[in-house]
């Protein structure tokens, strides 16, 4: 069964029209212990299933741990969001409820690369100076 | 952030599948936002307060 509904997709469809650079989803599992990992997986195959700029790349955490080191990546799932040389969007856990929403802004974001910040936020993010690693916990709603 | 500045890695945590993680940064309600282990933002504020917050390296005064 899909998880996205009819009208789901065609929201969804909308948004990926304004997709710019190809993007390609870096998705990070394992087999065992990871109950989200399955329907994050249907939910992502559903999602690049509505842009020709959207692929999905799946590896296995404990298997490809070269891939994993490369994304900073240390638990499942994973998901990388990654455009070019962009490639600094991650989500933990399984992108369900708003997360999905918030999913979809950070495709287009990469896709983009206009992050649609005020000019006093850009120019105080020019001035940062060393590597800044954002967290934000969320719960599904 | 992310997108305006290489520096910046953004990382969306899904709290309830990761116990550990709202153990290590004290998690007691959503969203909550760490910056380099050091600025904690509790609550979801504008992008005129949240940035320069994000930025400062410590809590607003």
């Amino acid at each position: 069964m899909a998880l996205l509904s009819d009208g789901d997709r065609h929201h969804v469809r909308e948004a990926l029209a304004r997709m710019v650079d190809p993007v390609r989803l870096v998705f990070f599992s394992q087999s065992l212990n990871c109950e989200t990992c399955l329907p994050t997986r249907q939910i992502l195959d559903e999602l690049v299933a509505l842009s020709d700029k959207l692929t999905l790349e799946e590896f296995n955490l404990q298997i490809d741990r070269e891939k994993a080191a490369e994304f900073g990546v240390d638990r499942v799932p994973a998901i990388v969001v990654t455009s070019g040389e962009r490639s600094r969007i991650r989500f933990f856990g399984a992108p369900s409820g708003y997360e999905f929403m918030s999913l979809l802004d950070a495709v287009v974001l990469q896709s983009t690369g206009d992050s649609g910040l005020s000019e006093a936020s850009r120019a105080l993010l020019a001035e940062v100076l060393e590597p800044l690693h954002v967290q934000v916990f969320v719960t599904p709603t | 952030m992310a997108v305006e500045s290489a520096l910046v890695t953004a990382t969306t945590v899904e709290a309830n599948e990761f116990p550990d993680l709202i153990t290590r940064y004290a998690v007691s309600g959503v969203p909550k936002t760490i910056v380099n282990e050091q600025v904690e933002i509790l609550g979801a504020l504008p992008e005129s307060q949240f940035i320069p917050k994000a930025l400062a390296g410590g809590p607003e005064a």
